[in-house]
């Protein structure tokens, strides 16, 4: 599903010149549910970054899907993103005058998908994580945990190939992140390929595989046996 | 821009942030509010300027004879020339749809006139209902000579102001009879005139009147009129040579005038004295074009400015909908759209307002400098158009810049 070769990106700071990552060898296969790890200034942002398209790589080639992602036009990106990603946020991302329901539908607004037909499918992804009742709220009126589903919700809405979070449970409580990563690891059950990038060991626990990044390289990749997150809770 | 997803999404928008489109749309519509009462106290004052500015700038020209300097035809010099009724019709037949006001006039330089007791020796005129206007004379009350006086031959007079002070003091002259030559006239107004108490020693009657009654036949001593303002003081200056040289023409050859001659039919022209005026209006109009130049460019600023506050307010929404797969063109027609919509409409709010304001306040407003304060409909449409077209312009640039901005810092934004 995801192939990278010898990423490299630096990022320029004044007159000095940032290497953040160092040569990047990794791949994802379809299914999986791969935490990234690694301190802050690791490059683990960065690399999720460039992952979602959000950022471009200085070189090093990144296969999504068999299609390569490379010197793309902010149209062909903004029409990957559509297609390929759905992002969830450590800040949630919703936008603010937007009903939950709404803000489910959003991706398929920019698929030109009509608005009943869009309705239809941004309730079903809010039934789906649990929030079908909260659907005309506005997210100022929704708790960190359900601006969180409905954040997941979006993410699923478009159909995406893979999902992309950055620090999904960053702003909430313990309780709620294990409730969230249950939701995470459901919808992963069902096929859905999930990269998560944190720095909690109890959520990369939770995944199937932890990638390990330091200074910009990846130190340690490996399978390891599936916490379940509802047995915690 | 027309497709029905397109407006609903920005309709959305617009319903749900009810203050942004509040504070955009009041101070596009107080803008444009403010820019329509100024162009139209503008126009007021321009109309008040004119108004007070007024007689300067009527073009009068006098026509009146004298006597041959030169043989011609068989006929010696030192002839008088004498004016008809019918060389006011020449006027009016050749030249009558370029006056604005004619009149012809015969005069008795010094007419003694009494009421009761009193009396006093003034100028007497017979002149026709235009006459009010080529003087200037304002009625102070009663009216002016009119048509029917001049078709009945009342014995109407219409008296100046000093005569009526001379003759009357205090007591109303309206209705009175007075005596000119021994003659009963009755009076029916009294008038002022700009020019002062020269002006206003004299008695003017229906000219029909006069030379019945003074048995002065058909003759008339002189031809006034006024040629309408025009657009500028050389245009005055040409229209007004080119008649005067037309007249002097026709006039000549039925009287039997030596083209050559310069002392048998002259002519008064106040032209020269109207420069004033056009100069004055000419100022005028360049300033509040000047004024309403700059507040059209402050207008301006102002929606650009509140453009970019919504732009840069929307950096966050505009990564987000990036993230989501928004396209760059898209984020910037959204915008656009949004922007648009609420500044025409409310522009033309603002346009309307301020439109039945001036409708409402206008007449209401008798200073002398300002009067009939109005915009031209046109103009103000114009305005409305320029500031959203000017609005679109200033918000593409940020709408374009936010859309440049990488996701990824737009999301940053907090």
């Amino acid at each position: 599903m995801i192939e990278i070769k010898n990423l490299h990106k630096s990022y320029k700071v004044g007159k000095n010149s940032l290497h953040v990552l160092k040569g990047i060898n990794f791949s994802v296969e379809e299914g999986e549910l791969v935490a990234i790890m690694g301190s802050s200034g690791s490059g683990k942002s960065t690399l999720l970054n460039i992952l979602g398209m959000l950022d471009e790589a200085d070189s090093g080639s990144y296969h999504l899907d068999n299609v390569e992602i490379k010197n793309l036009s902010e149209k062909i990106a903004a029409n990957y993103r559509n297609k390929f990603l759905g992002f969830i946020f450590q800040s949630f991302n919703l936008i603010n005058y937007k009903t939950a329901l709404d803000n489910v539908a959003l991706p398929l607004y920019y698929q030109n998908v009509k608005r009943s037909e869009r309705i239809d499918t941004a309730m079903s992804y809010l039934e789906k994580v649990g929030l079908a009742d909260w659907a005309k709220h506005l997210p100022t009126e929704l708790s960190g945990g359900q601006k969180q589903r409905v954040a997941i919700a979006r993410a699923l809405a478009g159909q995406p190939k893979v999902i992309l979070a950055d620090e999904l449970t960053g702003a909430l409580d313990t309780r709620t992140s294990y409730e969230i990563m249950e939701l995470i690891q459901h919808i992963n059950e069902e096929g859905k390929t999930i990269l998560v990038v944190t720095h909690e060991e109890d959520i990369a626990d939770m995944t199937k595989r932890i990638v390990n990044l330091k200074d910009g390289v990846i130190i340690d990749d490996r399978k390891i046996e599936q916490v379940k997150a509802l047995a915690d809770v | 821009m027309f497709s029905i997803e397109r407006w609903s999404e920005v309709f959305e928008a617009i319903g749900k942030n009810k203050l942004r489109t509040f504070l955009t749309g009041f101070s596009v519509a107080t803008g444009i509010l403010i820019l329509v009462l100024l162009l139209g106290v503008g126009e007021g004052m321009k109309n008040g300027v004119e108004e007070q500015f007024q007689q300067d700038a009527t073009n009068k020209i006098s026509v009146y004879t004298g006597v041959t300097g030169v043989e011609y035809k068989g006929l010696n010099p030192g002839r008088r020339i004498q004016f008809k009724n019918d060389d006011y019709e020449i006027l009016l037949n050749n030249f009558g749809d370029q006056l604005e006001y004619k009149s012809s006039v015969y005069r008795i330089w010094s007419g003694l006139t009494n009421y009761k007791d009193k009396s006093g020796s003034y100028r007497i005129e017979g002149v026709l209902p235009d006459y009010q206007f080529l003087e200037n004379a304002g009625m102070i009350n009663g009216r002016f000579i009119n048509e029917t006086d001049q078709d009945k031959f009342d014995k109407h007079v219409v008296i100046g102001k000093k005569v009526r002070d001379e003759l009357f003091e205090d007591k109303d002259p309206l209705g009175k009879l007075i005596e000119v030559r021994d003659i009963n006239f009755k009076v029916v107004g009294v008038f002022q005139d700009p020019g002062g108490d020269r002006e206003e020693s004299k008695v003017l009657m229906p000219l029909s009147t006069m030379q019945k009654v003074f048995g002065a036949g058909q003759d008339i001593q002189n031809l006034s009129f006024t040629l309408p303002k025009a657009q500028s003081f050389d245009l005055a200056l040409e229209n007004s040579n080119q008649l005067i040289a037309e007249l002097k023409s026709i006039l000549k050859a039925k009287h039997t005038v030596s083209p050559l001659d310069n002392s048998a039919i002259n002519f008064s022209n106040s032209i020269e004295g109207s420069k004033r005026f056009y100069d004055i209006t000419t100022n005028i109009k360049l300033f509040f074009w000047l004024i309403g130049l700059a507040s059209l460019l402050a207008g301006i600023i102002g929606v650009s400015n509140i453009m970019l506050i919504i732009v840069k307010e929307r950096t966050k929404e505009i990564g987000i909908r990036k993230a989501l797969g928004a396209k760059p063109l898209s984020i910037v027609g959204m915008v656009l759209h949004e922007s648009i919509f609420v500044t025409a409409v409310s522009g033309f709010m603002g346009l309307i307002v301020g439109l039945v304001l001036l409708e409402l306040v206008g007449p209401m407003i008798n200073t002398e400098f300002i009067s009939n304060p109005e915009v031209s409909f046109n103009i103000a449409i114009s305005t409305v158009i320029v500031l959203v077209i000017a609005g679109a312009i200033a918000g593409f640039f940020p709408a374009y810049r936010g859309a440049k901005i990488k996701p990824i810092n737009a999301l940053r934004e907090e």
